[in-house]
């Protein structure tokens, strides 16, 4: 594993990670609520096969905004973000970038409209080069900052080893070129899809590191992220999802982590969306008559008329 | 000096099943298809050329330039309609329906043409004569040409999928689709410019197939598709020049199974791809263990 | 509600399992008729129409094989006319050496199953397109083989002998009920082995391989039962070939245009069923009689058939019939009938039965 040595302000830890880096990109609330949101999500409505993974999911974002979306294993996080990069077809719902519907439009197109995302364990092209994975991410690149120069100045190891195959590189090299293939389309909203995944701690503040820099430019971010205090060091809002539904939405200076705690793993019955851990039922298996999942609310009333709304 | 001269022959003939595999190989590679009409567009290709020829008296060079283009534009159509529907549909449905195809042209070809074989005149007593190295060993132009064609052809490939976008594209695509789409390039569209590319290639093959021997609407899946196969196989998926190498090992087998007796030429072809199959499918250069 | 629903939603005991959607016990009885009518044939009709009755049971059969190799194991092979000339050339061996070509109709069988071993064992790890290929070229490899033996007719084959002590009428009647025999037993294997455990071992990896396996299924086991059977299956066809064309050419019983012949036919009746090979097949042969003047065109339009209901309407014509009316003639699913319901008798039935039951005025 060899981790370039750090070189530059951008891989210190101090920058970025601060309230202070992400304080100033954030609207003022009153403010965001007269804007128009960049991205919204209504009513959304996903399946996996017969499993309900998505149960009426809506959010907006609005532009400068880095929103997170929280949970556990399982919880919807990477179906709601592949739902809105067009991967995965919502049975109902809407997705409106820039007040447009694009729920119906193919991921390649949501792509060169602005919506690019980073998947989840990076996914780069293994038998292309570094140079050639920002190639391809360039090649239906909208206008705008972002070019291969640029992510190069970014990421200040990746110049010199442009033509090294990307198998070859650490986890937290990849994911960088990960971010610099999206960053080259010039996208208006990055979805970053788990970046801390399968990477060391140090590494992941690193990479988080580099979120002023990109937000500087005028993008908008929409992460998945299951750590959440990274989550909440970086966030200017946050949604907890739990087996598919929403179980929190709020900006993190506002909330006690007693109530992180309750939302990410539906203690309590004192979450916002009262009924939420017992409705819907989001990414479980149907449960026979009379039985409840052991995690669910203690307070749920056992009777089993909303347990399969199909 | 008879061992010899079926050596070089053997060689030479590997240019032209090269010629007929990289097509393959690339579908197989980008699309993960399974191409079994392979074999049968060639013979599409060589009819054609005979039929411009017949009807336009151009010379035989001319038909390149008319064929393989339509080829390419044949193969983008084909791709984007028939083979992404069955694609879309499972790896059994894309192979049923390229079979029905193999079928369908073969005996498309029969009903229009009779069964008699034809070839391509090439009208140019250069190509059909031959030269001799040394006092035993006599060697075919034609032959020469096609494997110097084959040669250009599998750098022009190379130099293509390495330094060109859509190269790149075609092999971001054939690496991860979904994460191509993601960077806004649609697969669908790739799919067809490297289903054009392979089309044009086992054309530009099959042409050369008519002036070098004869064509018959059976001759797509008696002759070819096995020894194209044969060559990818034993060359290695994944490797351009896997395919050319697959190809000479099976022209010389073939060779030397045809010096043993003269009926055992394609036998002994098949014998080694099945012995490849089964001992080491992954073919002689590839480094992944697995087709 | 969805599948799992109903089954969990009430307590055990209320939920009644049935092998079919309607009481079809009766079709039991409906298929012996059916068998007995068809064995009274050449009684009613003219040999020429028997003789062509004999091509579909050999196409019925092929195609049956077909269908459980590609619908039921996913195995899509393009080299079961490996099968077909083994079938007919084991035939001919036995009849070369005295033998009764009838009486050579069960060794066909077991040689080609045995046959089928040591094949399985070479293609066995390819996958589907390699699996295809590799079947293709293992054909045309056997034909090449056996094309060096002088001894049954080297390139160009031989007539079968034994057959000369029959009367031509005689020899139809022999050959179509030789023909009817396989064909029965061929669909009464494959479906006792469909309704049974292998059945069960087929349906799950044809919805999940992984799962299958994690479960404790014997996939392989169950796929080399298929083709096991599949090559015997086809062997036998190949034998009846052999028969009823009272001679053995290499490149007519290694063509691979019987694979392409079973094939369309399964897929246009529908793949995945024991029936769809039945209804392809009379779908194939209808073609084929009409257009038998215009040569190669029955197969041009059957290939295009074939690709456009692969492409569009995937469980074929029977698939159309079974969405329509529920019918299943050779039950091997299973029903489900929450709150203890039966399934519905046919009201034929149950007329006759209750007139039965009720002691008549």
């Amino acid at each position: 594993m060899s981790e370039p040595e750090g070189r530059g302000a951008a891989w210190t830890e101090e920058r970025g990670t601060s309230d202070e880096g992400r304080r100033h990109v954030k609207a003022p609330r009153g403010e965001r609520e007269t804007q128009t949101p960049l991205l919204e999500v209504r009513d959304l409505v996903v399946y996996h096969g017969q499993l309900r993974a998505l149960n009426d999911i809506s959010l907006r974002v609005f532009p400068g905004e880095v929103y997170a979306i929280i949970g556990a294993n399982g919880a919807g996080k990477s179906t709601l973000l592949r739902t809105i990069a067009g991967l995965n077809h919502p049975v109902t719902g809407t997705v409106l970038f820039d007040g447009e519907d694009v729920t119906r439009l193919r991921p390649e197109h949501r792509a060169t409209r602005g919506i690019v995302m980073v998947p989840e364990g990076r996914r780069l092209f293994g038998s292309l080069s570094v140079q050639e994975n920002l190639q391809v991410g360039a090649t239906y690149a909208r206008s705008g900052p972002w070019r291969i120069d640029r992510v190069y100045e970014l990421f200040d190891w990746m110049r010199e080893r442009r033509n090294q195959q990307t198998a070859q590189l650490s986890g937290g090299e990849q994911q960088a070129v990960a971010i610099g293939r999206a960053l080259v389309a010039n996208p208006r909203v990055l979805l970053l899809d788990e970046l801390s995944l399968g990477l060391a701690p140090v590494v992941v503040q690193r990479i988080y590191g580099m979120l002023p820099q990109i937000l500087a430019t005028g993008l908008t971010v929409l992460l998945v992220e299951q750590d959440v205090s990274q989550a909440l060091r970086v966030a200017s809002r946050v949604h907890c999802l739990l087996e598919g539904s929403t179980t929190l939405e709020g900006e993190p200076g506002d909330l006690t982590p007693e109530r992180v705690e309750a939302a990410y793993f539906g203690l309590g019955g004192t979450t916002a969306g009262d009924g939420s851990a017992d409705g819907g039922n989001g990414g479980q298996p149907v449960p026979s008559a009379g039985h409840r999942p052991a995690d669910a609310a203690p307070s749920a009333d056992g009777g089993s008329e909303q347990l399969w709304p199909g | 000096m008879a061992w010899v001269n079926a050596i070089i022959q053997g060689v030479l003939t590997g240019g032209l099943y090269a010629l007929f595999a990289c097509g393959l190989s690339l579908m197989f590679g980008v699309m993960k298809v399974v191409n079994l009409a392979h074999g049968d567009l060639a013979v599409v290709a060589g009819y054609l050329a005979i039929g411009v020829i017949t009807v336009t008296h151009i010379p035989v060079l001319w038909s390149f330039i008319i064929v393989v283009p339509v080829m390419a534009v044949l193969g983008y159509v084909l791709q984007r309609t028939l083979i992404q529907g069955a694609l879309d549909r499972g790896v059994l449905t894309t192979l049923i329906v390229t079979f029905g195809l193999s079928i369908v042209i073969e005996n498309g070809l029969l009903q229009f043409f009779t069964a008699n074989s034809r070839a391509i005149g090439t009208g140019l007593p250069l190509v059909s004569g031959s030269f001799k190295v040394g006092s035993q060993i006599q060697i075919g132009y034609l032959l020469v040409i096609i494997f110097a064609v084959a040669v250009v052809v599998l750098l022009g490939l190379q130099y293509f999928l390495s330094a060109s976008k859509y190269g790149r594209l075609i092999r971001a695509v054939a690496d991860d689709k979904e994460a191509a789409q993601l960077a806004g390039a649609d697969y669908r569209h790739v799919f067809g410019i490297a289903a054009a590319i392979a089309f044009a290639t086992v054309a530009l093959a099959g042409i050369f197939y008519g002036m070098y021997s004869q064509l018959s609407p059976t001759t797509g899946t008696d002759t070819i598709l096995l020894f194209a196969f044969a060559a990818v196989v034993i060359g290695g998926l994944g490797s351009l020049w896997g395919t050319l190498l697959g190809g000479v090992v099976l022209g010389v087998a073939q060779q030397i199974g045809a010096q043993i007796n003269i009926s055992n030429e394609v036998l002994a072809g098949y014998i080694v791809f099945l012995a490849v199959l089964v001992l080491r499918p992954q073919g002689l250069t590839s480094r992944r263990t697995q087709s | 509600m969805s599948l799992v629903a109903e089954t969990t939603a009430r307590p055990a005991e209320t939920v009644r399992v049935t092998r079919s959607r309607r009481n079809v016990a009766w079709t039991g009885a409906g298929a012996l008729i059916v068998v007995v009518v068809m064995a009274l044939l050449p009684y009613i009709v003219y040999s020429g129409t028997t003789s062509i009755i004999v091509q579909g049971f050999i196409v019925l059969t092929l195609a049956s094989m077909w269908n459980l190799l590609a619908g039921y194991a996913g195995l899509v092979s393009v080299g079961q006319q490996a099968f077909v000339g083994l079938g007919a050339y084991l035939v001919l061996i036995l009849a070369i050496h005295g033998t009764s070509p009838f009486a050579a109709l069960p060794v066909a069988a077991i040689g080609c199953g045995v046959a089928a071993l040591p094949m399985w064992w070479l293609v066995s790890r390819l996958r589907s397109g390699y699996f295809a290929i590799a079947t293709w070229v293992l054909a045309a490899t056997i034909m090449l083989i056996i094309e060096k033996f002088s001894s049954v007719g080297g390139g160009t084959g031989m007539p079968l002998p034994g057959l000369s002590g029959f009367s031509s009428v005689l020899l139809t009647a022999y050959t179509y009920w030789a023909g009817l025999a396989v064909t029965t037993v061929a669909l009464a294997a494959i479906y006792l082995m469909l309704r049974g455990r292998p059945g069960l071992v087929l349906t799950a990896i044809r919805d999940d391989e992984v799962a299958a396996r994690s479960s404790g299924a014997r996939v392989g086991l169950a796929r080399l039962l298929v083709f096991v059977v599949a090559g015997a299956g086809c062997g036998t066809a190949g034998a009846v070939l052999a028969i009823s064309q009272l001679q053995v050419n290499p490149g007519a019983v290694f063509s691979v245009q019987w694979t392409a012949e079973m094939a369309f036919a399964t897929i246009i009746g529908g793949l995945g069923t024991i029936e769809g090979p039945i209804l392809g097949t009379a779908v194939y042969m209808i073609l084929q009689q009409t257009l038998a003047s215009y040569n190669a065109w029955y197969l041009i339009i059957l290939g295009l058939v074939a690709i456009a209901i692969a492409l569009w309407s995937r469980r074929g014509l029977w698939g159309l019939i079974d969405e329509h009316l529920h019918l299943r003639l050779f039950p091997v699913g299973y029903w489900l009938w929450p709150g203890g319901e039966k399934p519905p008798q046919s009201r034929l039935l149950s007329r006759l039965l209750s007139r039965l039951r009720r002691p008549r005025p």
